[in-house]
């Protein structure tokens, strides 16, 4: 018995991905934004708040990013910004992949009446695109970082429920879940221990999309002002707030928004590595 | 097309049925399918599949069951299990949940679970006894050794093994519990004839080392002759000839079994 190292095993499922090439590119510019995520939590040259008399001043080895009309340093600003942006994404798949998973689950192995009630439900919620949801929901519930988390999750489940539930009701007729059914195994068991682990393919490239749709809406609800509140920064409010004197000092516009584009590059690079032409995961 | 409607439907299926010397006695079973209504709040259109199939199962036999494809094989194989509850009639079981095996082996194991996992899950489901985990793998490696499969596999995934070592992966699974019946859908189709033969030789042995009664379902006549003791014809969801299998070969009555033959090439 061969017991190999995880990081024997990672090597080999990289390299017989589709497109190898991609998922590598996407995990350095991933790495390289974790990196400057992580090391903010623990230091940052200057506070995200804190101001200062220099203002708007062009990049420097002082301020990496230049300050902005308040004089607070945006490198400082866009690594906790970065932060509390990824932080809202993972908690928006979490919502909306974990209530997505569980509803795609049940209606897609039961079927029936509670199947169409509810898929009928999703699709209405379906047809509004995810930002307008979320913007519908904040205003009924108020802004704010959380409740933004909370409003995108919701907006994101329709789209997991249904990729779920197709992958369900291809998967509940095949001979292993009959042979699992005879065995006395019960319903619940069969749905999420034996079928999930099937589905897993499916899931990881629609997560990493469905990642990237989140980190853009949340950039986008922020520049509307929706979201986290100021003084406190968020990427997409820096825009907003650095478009005024995007001529005088390019670098408070142009700073959170290539962190935002490298965001979404990475992890987009990622799912279109591990995706096939029928997006699904290559054995 | 039959006016039957869902209410009329009172077939019996029951487990642990007083049977002597049998391990499965069907009388008078009518099995449909359902065609789902197109209209919602609409009843369901019930499509007969088997028409007044009446047979039974000795202790310790093995049964063939013949026929082409789309008459009825399957269907009957899985009102056995109690997969389809459309029916009409009486199917009494002697012992507990027949277990299958399936047609086709890359199907029918979970792609996505280890070997060993798929051999311990029916363990972990019994609701008669609580299996330790040592327990578990005492059996599990148990009857490795019977289906003869060597025990490196347990770590394998499904994917990562021949079509016969599937197959007898299959058996495994089903003999866990110590079933009593096992019904074997077209076990060896899928296979080339060299395997064929060696998983025959398995179920052979099985059957005659644990007293295994099997319901073996295949199209091809020449597997029915080298395994079976008894084998029924069936055309058309009925049942067209039944008897030892000397007889049968020997002495067809139907026209449509002396075609089943001569096209075998027996």
């Amino acid at each position: 018995m061969e017991k190999t190292s995880f990081r024997q095993r990672f090597k080999t499922y990289v390299s017989h991905l589709p497109h190898p090439g991609y998922f590598r590119a996407g995990l350095v510019i991933t790495a390289i934004v974790l990196f400057v995520i992580i090391v903010g939590i623990f230091y940052m040259p200057y506070g995200p708040t804190e101001l200062s008399p220099d203002r708007l001043q062009d990049p420097s080895l002082l301020h990496l990013m230049g300050t902005d009309k308040m004089g607070r340093d945006v490198f400082s600003r866009v690594m906790y910004g970065s932060r509390v942006t990824l932080l809202v994404a993972m908690g928006t798949m979490i919502i909306g992949a974990g209530c997505g998973i569980l509803i795609g689950a049940l209606t897609g192995f039961y079927g029936g009446a509670l199947d169409e009630v509810v898929m009928r439900i999703m699709d209405a919620l379906f047809a509004f695109p995810n930002v307008l949801l979320a913007l519908v929901l904040v205003s009924l519930f108020g802004s704010g970082t959380f409740r933004v988390m909370w409003a995108l999750g919701i907006a994101f489940i329709p789209s997991f429920a249904r990729v779920v539930r197709s992958e369900y009701i291809r998967c509940k007729h095949m001979d292993y879940v009959k042979n699992a059914r005879l065995q006395g195994v019960g319903n619940l068991r069969v749905i999420f221990v034996h079928i999930l682990p099937n589905v897993k393919g499916v899931l990881l490239s629609n997560l990493l999309i469905g990642f990237n749709n989140a980190v853009l809406a949340e950039a986008g609800l922020s520049f509307l002002g929706i979201g986290s509140q100021p003084p406190y920064a968020s990427l997409g409010q820096m825009i907003a707030e650095g478009q005024e004197v995007f001529f005088r000092v390019p670098s408070c516009v142009l700073g959170p928004g290539i962190v935002i584009v490298l965001m979404v590059l990475g992890f987009s690079l990622m799912g279109e590595g591990i995706r096939t032409a029928s997006g699904t995961l290559e054995e | 097309m039959s006016g039957k409607t869902n209410t009329e439907l009172n077939g019996i299926w029951k487990m642990h049925a007083p049977l002597e010397g049998e391990v499965l006695r069907a009388t008078n079973l009518n099995v449909f399918y359902r065609d789902r209504a197109k209209l919602l709040f609409k009843q369901n259109a019930l499509k007969q599949v088997l028409y007044d199939v009446n047979f039974h199962i000795k202790e310790g036999e093995i049964l063939g069951l013949c026929g082409e494809s789309g008459c009825g094989k399957s269907t009957l194989s899985k009102t056995a299990t109690g997969i389809i509850k459309d029916f009409t009639g009486e199917l009494l079981l002697k012992h507990g949940q027949p277990q299958m095996v399936f047609q086709d082996p890359y199907s029918s194991l979970n792609p996505s679970k280890k070997i060993g996992w798929l051999l311990e899950e029916p363990l972990k489901v019994d609701r008669k006894k609580q299996w330790t985990g040592e327990e578990r793998r005492a059996r599990v490696r148990e009857i490795i050794a019977q289906v003869e499969l060597d025990e490196h596999l347990l770590e394998r995934y499904p994917d990562e093994l021949s079509g016969g070592q599937r197959q007898r992966v299959s058996i495994a699974a089903a003999i866990m519990r110590r079933t009593k019946l096992l019904i074997a859908d077209e076990p060896v189709s899928a296979l080339d004839v060299t395997i064929q033969a060696q998983v025959l030789k398995l179920l052979d042995d099985l059957h005659r080392n644990l007293g295994l009664s099997i319901l073996f379902i295949s199209h091809d006549l020449r597997v029915v002759y080298q395994i079976c003791d008894r084998v029924m014809i069936m055309q058309k969801g009925r049942i067209v000839e039944q008897g030892t299998v000397d007889e049968v070969y020997r002495n067809p009555q139907q026209e449509y079994t002396k075609q089943l033959l001569r096209a075998a090439n027996l």
